[in-house]
């Protein structure tokens, strides 16, 4: 049994919540370079260069990439072998993001009661945190901090088995229709298909920890996210929604196995700002 | 197209030379205010009371910025979603508001309201908070400070590059711009 102290947990969590905000990953940077090939919008093209240089700015400056620092979502893998010391994993956790959010001068985005006081509880916490117990005496933690702006342009539906993969490509490209230009495109689409009601939330979430651009390893679902995002682009929304080619910089699907009577479809919507960042303990 | 260049706060003439897809530059005050802050004046105005301060002309940004770090004007300051705005809109555009900065789809009442009174809807690029905060040179908490991110600040703006959505005559570029490259 490995011992782990849960203070090297917090650290690391604290760690993970300042680059992550400041710094976007080279898969997004990559494919938001890559974007500015494919545009023929001139506006658009605008859009994707001040994209691009507020990145260099965050990075120079060491100030977020955007106001809206996030929901902290974790999903964590906790090795069967290891045994945490001085508390648990999910007051450690917490107290990672709050010393991360309020050292980092990170935007503090949570509040307290959801429908009546909204008070702000001061240091974004609580995180969401997923937790799977696997095998081996290593702790993963993958951090994603979740814009409000692009949660809010979610959905869940419940297609039926008949509706088939004509019905989940409708449903999915009308959703992020409707979404047009509030989720702050070129947006990242994360689909969640199969399991229960909850299940493919979650699914639709995981997809947006994604490297940008990784394709499902199904060849049949990476022709699927591909043929989804060509439908999407076609709709000519483009950067911001001023109209354009790119209006997504990629369509992540995830999938589980499914009741015989259900075909849950989920779509969880990122900001070209789809910060995500992985660490092992 | 070159940008043009606007004064804050706004007259009604340049409003009205400005057209859906023209890109601005803004420079001089403008004022901050998000959800919390909009609920606040128009409780204010249902009960007559005078506002903590006067919108005549102004420019709002609906913005809540990260916090400043030491030697920093302003954190991160990039536009939030404007359609949780709408149901206040028109009655900032009432009390002589004359444009307002977010990003994301406006209710058909403002894009009314907008044509009624003479104002603009200005987006400005979601998600480029970096970029924008350095067109951001002085900062300062004018109401509400108790709200944090969500208190009123009074900007001072060089440059603040803006796109305009909805102008004074109907036209809404959410609209026109991806009718022009659908397939």
């Amino acid at each position: 049994m490995r011992e782990l102290a849960v203070s090297t947990i917090t650290d690391t969590v604290a760690g993970m919540c300042e680059e992550a905000n400041i710094y976007l990953g080279e898969d997004v940077s990559g494919a938001l370079k890559r974007s500015l090939e494919v545009e023929e919008s001139p506006t658009g093209k605008e859009v994707l260069k001040q994209l691009i240089d507020n990145l260099e700015i965050a990075k120079n400056e060491q100030i977020p990439i955007c106001q809206d620092t996030g929901f902290a979502v974790f999903f964590v893998e906790l090795g069967q072998e290891v045994h945490l010391t001085g508390g648990t994993l999910e007051e450690a956790i917490n107290a990672g993001v709050k010393k991360g959010y309020t050292e980092g001068y990170l935007r503090k985005s949570i509040v307290e009661d959801p429908l009546y006081d909204r008070k702000n509880t001061g240091d974004n916490t609580p995180a969401v945190i997923y937790t799977a117990i696997v095998p081996g005496d290593k702790v993963k933690i993958a951090f994603a901090p979740k814009g409000g702006g692009s949660e809010n342009m979610s959905a869940v539906k419940m297609l039926k088995p008949a509706d088939g993969e004509e019905g989940l490509i409708d449903f999915v490209v009308n959703h992020v229709k409707t979404a047009g230009p509030n989720p702050c495109p070129p947006i990242v689409v994360g689909v969640g298909i199969g399991g229960t009601f909850d299940k493919v939330a979650v699914q639709a979430k995981k997809a947006l920890f994604r490297p940008v651009g990784q394709p499902h390893p199904d060849s049949r679902f990476a022709a699927l996210e591909n043929k989804i995002l060509d439908k999407i682009n076609d709709l000519g929304v483009g950067p911001q929604g001023f109209g354009g080619r790119v209006f997504a910089l990629a369509v992540h699907i995830e999938t589980f196995p499914s009741h015989i009577a259900s075909m849950a479809a989920a779509v969880n919507i990122n900001c070209h700002a789809c910060r995500h960042l992985e660490k092992i303990i | 197209m070159e940008p043009k260049k606007i004064e804050a706060p706004l007259t009604d003439e340049a409003v009205l030379s400005l057209k859906t897809g023209d890109n601005v530059l803004i420079n001089g005050v403008i004022y901050t205010a998000r959800d919390a802050a909009h609920k606040k004046l128009v409780e204010l105005m249902d009960q007559g009371e005078s506002l903590p301060i006067d919108l005549q002309g102004q420019i709002i940004y609906y913005v809540g910025p990260t916090p400043a770090k030491p030697g920093q004007v302003i954190g991160s300051a990039g536009p939030t979603t404007s359609g949780r705005m709408d149901a206040y809109t028109p009655r900032m555009l009432e009390k002589g508001m004359k444009a307002c900065i977010g990003k994301g789809l406006r209710n058909q009442t403002v894009k009314d309201a907008l044509q009624q009174y003479k104002g603009l809807y200005l987006a400005a690029v979601g998600g480029a908070g970096a970029l924008l905060s350095q067109k951001i040179k002085q900062s300062e908490v004018v109401a509400y400070p108790e709200l944090g991110a969500e208190a009123i600040h009074r900007l001072e703006v060089e440059d603040f590059p803006a796109t305009v959505i909805n102008d004074a005559y109907g036209n809404d570029l959410y609209a026109e711009g991806a009718k022009a490259y659908a397939r």
